[in-house]
């Protein structure tokens, strides 16, 4: 299967203003074999004090990943399916480069371990024809996969965008966030882009 | 002789609760189970359909199932995490007895019946039949809780049996009964995709039903209008299109302003009243004073609010009203919810395609449970104990005399305070924690260590089961077979994955070795043949030959089973009762035939005229407390407080407050503030949000001991529904001018 009819048959949606903070997604993703019972998606709230809202981050599985690009050990890779990985245990450095540049402020540094770990978008799931475990489990639809048609079909009043603007960063990501009906874009700080 | 052996202290730290987590390499064995069993959730009365994984008779992880119509592998962090109360450290193994100043020690199965046995009968003859009373609950299967019922009618002989449903669904039971005829929610969720308007009142949805949401944002993407009736601003309310933040025990008053406006502007459904419908007249003349004003004034919404949510009501072709505990903890939690269903008899948009109306029934089992007689009025088929016929019906299905069936019984909180008073010596209990789940704690502690003889099933040392004589070590929802009941009426297949460990029994052979021991063997004759005792085969034997006798108990009641087979619900991934014959394919939608199950077969309205709560607040107690729940706990916390990730996400209960109030008492986020009451006092750090009503403190009750917002809650009840008045008490908040220990330091989950 190529990269291309993959993303065209089942892609990740992520709808943060769904989100109902039950955290049944980190729960779900700690079960992982591979994650050693630690959530590689994160659960916040916005601000407590005024609204329940939380927001859920999710590795965005960029194009062009920033972590890779910054790593000074080569230890962060993509696969042929557009799978950005967690640092390879051999090579990582532990020097959270990768940390700090992650627009979406994705890669957590695992301390006791000295290793960067992060989503492999359930690679033995997906691999295997199956949903990744978070959105499998979401209840409120923030995190769903599956065909885009059928998002269409689902959610008439919302386009998914794969594009991101921070500052003069571009970026282009294999996960969508849902936007009001025809957004093609994110910008976030847009305000210095020329 | 029912105090505490020990201190709680001691207690804690032999039994839990203790936290339990996963191994950070899993469970051995995950990948390669031995069996795969689809299942379900045994939290909330979602019933979410869940896989367990099965390795060497232990639970060893989960898979979402993803076929279950219901929750097509979605699930909250309860049901994500519900596999770790298997292989739990806390888990008891076999029967203990209280030993005064050293504890509990384990005892045979054989020592501990007979002394619960011989107990009963000695109590029994000294006091009367009913000085020994039963307390359950319905996290239990419809079999568990049919057994129950017919053992503590039977087999005991009392008729106070009552169960935890009585703070829970009984008030929208009640009103069910009285509207429709019926205590069954009207549609599955099915028909909320196309509901123009969705009216949720008193349900913190995404918190208590959080696979629920689904079903809701589904029809708000096809369009639908949301309106939210909380106090508090929860999750489902921040996203609604209209969000009544109504002052605690006021819904009433809103219901009723909002049918004058029906009135007023004439959306109405005449032909459905008039044809369909007995006693609108009333019910209108009731409200015909509730104009906007005095509707702010009363639930102090805002007028354009409260007018907006009966424009939309009053316009909308099809409709969905959903409301739960918010508006039925009440001591008119029964007028409340007939409140409410006078909006959808009004506009006639029921027994239609995406005209729905319902309780989100709760707990587990709360709605199968709650219809085969577990409930101190009621017979199974949720007849009447007080209708000569159905006691006939019942009597006849269980082969006594109907004399021999006890009449109507006390209520659980009343049964409480009978054994307060010194008139019920005697307790069985099982799946039941009423020292944190009832109100007015410590009177419910004191009646505790009033009891001559109390023993409890229960498969974790529960708050309640240590002042327990004898402990009888029973089942987890994965070792038993049965079914259960969704809140949408969908009766569904539970499967014992796993045998009980160690000498823990199935809570079925507990009751009936019991009852042999009692001399009614030949009344419970359910047992499966001896090769098949006690393994998975045995229950699923014994499990189906209760099911069998409710269905033929339940024929021709309101609740009808008799159609429904096992074979039937999985082949169909369920039934909706009513059921009534074996080719017949179960009733999703109620209604469709206008046939109601009143005497009349007509819908009901109730004239509703409101009044003020039970407590109300005044200078000495000037703010309204109300209680409610986390998405991260269940209940009274006995099996989730000892599950570690769920109490880390939610570790202890907050005193949620609006800044606006605080400032006035000087109080910063994490200070310690105590809060009084007439009943009594506790200690909790303040959360301060904006989310929350400036009038109002919120406190989740599903903690023990010094950390137990039901140290606070009153006694009061609905007059029919004998419902507690949780949501509404009024306190007092005094800082106590320290800043409170970090949560670690609390330890809340094992509060004293």
């Amino acid at each position: 299967m190529t990269t291309t009819a993959s993303r065209s048959h089942e892609e990740f949606f992520l709808d943060p203003q769904r989100c109902i903070g039950c955290h049944a997604c980190e729960m779900a993703c700690a079960e992982c074999e591979t994650n050693g019972q630690l959530a590689m998606i994160h659960v916040d709230y916005v601000d407590r004090a005024m609204s329940p809202q939380t927001s859920v981050q999710v590795c965005m599985h960029c194009e062009e990943p920033t972590c890779a690009r910054v790593c000074p050990a080569d230890a962060i890779a993509k696969d042929e399916l557009g799978v950005v990985h967690s640092a390879n245990a051999a090579r990582c450095i532990a020097c959270s480069n990768c940390v700090l540049a992650c627009p979406f402020g994705v890669p957590k540094k695992i301390e006791p371990m000295k290793l960067m770990m992060k989503c492999n978008l359930c690679y033995d799931r997906t691999s295997a024809g199956r949903r990744p475990m978070c959105a499998t489990v979401c209840p409120s639809g923030a995190l769903w996969y599956g065909p885009r048609e059928r998002m269409a079909e689902m959610r008439p009043n919302s386009s998914p965008v794969n594009e991101f603007r921070f500052g003069l960063q571009r970026v282009k990501t294999r996960v969508n966030v849902m936007m009001p009906k025809g957004s093609t874009e994110l910008v976030v700080d847009g305000t210095e882009a020329p | 002789m029912a105090r505490l052996p020990v201190s709680p202290e001691a207690l804690v730290a032999q039994f839990g609760p203790s936290l339990g987590f996963p191994p950070k390499e899993g469970f051995p064995g995950r990948d390669e189970p031995d069996r795969v069993v689809p299942t379900h959730c045994c939290f909330c009365g979602m019933q979410c359909g869940i896989k367990l994984l099965v390795k060497d008779n232990r639970i060893v992880g989960f898979d979402p199932w993803e076929e279950f119509p219901f929750n097509e592998g979605r699930l909250c962090p309860k049901g994500v995490q519900r596999y770790l109360q298997n292989n739990h450290p806390d888990r008891l193994l076999s029967p203990l007895e209280r030993v005064e100043g050293q504890g509990f020690r384990p005892l045979s199965w054989d020592a501990a019946l007979d002394r619960t046995a011989s107990e009963v009968r000695r109590i029994q003859e000294k006091h009367g039949k009913d000085a020994f009373a039963m307390l359950s609950g319905v996290s239990l299967t419809n079999e568990k809780s049919y057994l129950v019922g017919k053992f503590a009618r039977l087999a005991l002989g009392t008729r106070n049996l009552d169960y935890n449903g009585r703070l829970c669904m009984v008030s929208a039971g009640a009103g069910n009964k009285k509207a429709f005829g019926l205590d069954r929610a009207s549609n599955g969720y099915a028909d909320l995709a196309k509901a123009e308007v969705i009216l949720v009142a008193g349900a913190n949805v995404s918190e208590t039903f959080p696979t629920l949401t689904h079903w809701i944002w589904q029809a708000r993407d096809n369009g639908a209008k949301l309106i939210v009736v909380d106090p508090r601003m929860t999750p489902l309310a921040r996203t609604a299109d209209l969000h009544l933040p109504v002052r605690p025990g006021r819904d009433s008053a809103l219901f009723g302003a909002i049918l004058k406006q029906l009135v007023d502007r004439d959306q109405l459904d005449h032909d459905f009243i008039a044809n369909h419908t007995s006693g609108f007249a009333e019910a209108a003349e009731a409200v015909k004073g509730y104009d906007l004003a005095w509707a702010e004034e009363v639930t102090g919404i805002p007028r354009r609010k409260i007018e907006a949510a009966a424009e939309w009501w009053g316009k909308a072709k099809t409709s969905f009203l959903l409301h739960a505990r918010g508006i039925e903890h009440h001591t008119k939690g029964v007028e409340n919810v007939v409140s409410a269903i006078n909006l959808v008899l009004a506009t006639g948009r029921i027994g239609k395609p995406y005209c729905g109306y319902g309780t989100i029934t709760g707990q587990g089992n709360g709605q199968g449970g709650r219809e085969h007689g577990h409930k101190c009025d009621q017979l199974p088929g949720n007849r009447d104990i007080e209708n000569s016929k159905h006691r006939e019906w019942i009597a006849g299905v269980w082969g006594v005399p109907e004399p021999e069936i006890p009449g109507k019984g006390l209520s659980a909180y009343e049964i409480v305070e009978a054994i307060h008073r010194g008139e019920i010596k005697g307790l069985l209990s099982i799946c039941f924690n009423p020292l944190v789940s009832l109100p007015n704690a410590s009177f419910v502690r004191e009646a505790l260590e009033k009891l001559e003889y109390f023993a409890a099933i229960d498969f974790f040392l529960s708050e309640t089961a240590r002042h327990a004589d004898v402990v009888l070590a029973g089942s987890l929802h994965e070792e038993e077979e049965g079914t259960v009941t969704t809140a949408e009426g969908r009766v569904t297949r539970v499967r014992a994955a796993i045998d009980p460990p160690a000498d823990a029994w199935r809570d079925t052979d507990v009751l009936l070795d019991l009852a042999r021991r009692l001399g009614r063997e030949e009344l419970f004759d359910f047992a499966a043949p001896a090769p098949l005792a006690g393994t998975r085969e045995g229950s699923l034997f014994t499990a189906k030959r209760i099911f069998d006798e409710l269905r033929a108990a339940s024929k021709g009641g309101t609740a009808d089973y008799f159609g429904i087979t096992y074979e039937k619900i999985e082949a169909n991934l369920g039934v909706f009762w009513p059921c009534p014959s074996v080719d017949h394919p179960g009733t999703p939608r109620l209604w469709e035939d206008r046939k109601f199950a009143t005497p009349d077969g007509r819908a009901h309205f109730n004239a509703v005229r409101y009044r003020d709560p039970g407590e109300v607040t005044d200078p000495d107690f000037p703010v309204i407390l109300t209680t409610g729940r986390v998405v991260s706990q269940y209940l009274s916390g006995t099996q989730t407080r000892r599950i570690g990730k769920l109490v880390e996400q939610y570790p202890e209960p907050l005193l949620e407050i609006h800044p606006a109030l605080a400032k006035t008492l000087g109080i910063a986020d994490r200070d310690l503030v105590r809060v009084e009451t007439r009943r009594g006092a506790a200690e909790f750090p303040a959360q301060l949000v904006t989310t929350i009503r400036e009038d109002t403190v919120f406190i989740p009750y599903h903690w023990p001991g010094r950390k137990s917002a039901n140290l606070l809650t009153s006694g009061l009840l609905d007059p029919v529904s004998k419902i507690p008045e949780f949501k509404v008490s009024a306190c007092r908040l005094v800082p106590t001018g320290r800043k409170a220990p970090s949560a670690a330091e609390a330890k809340a989950h094992a509060s004293v």
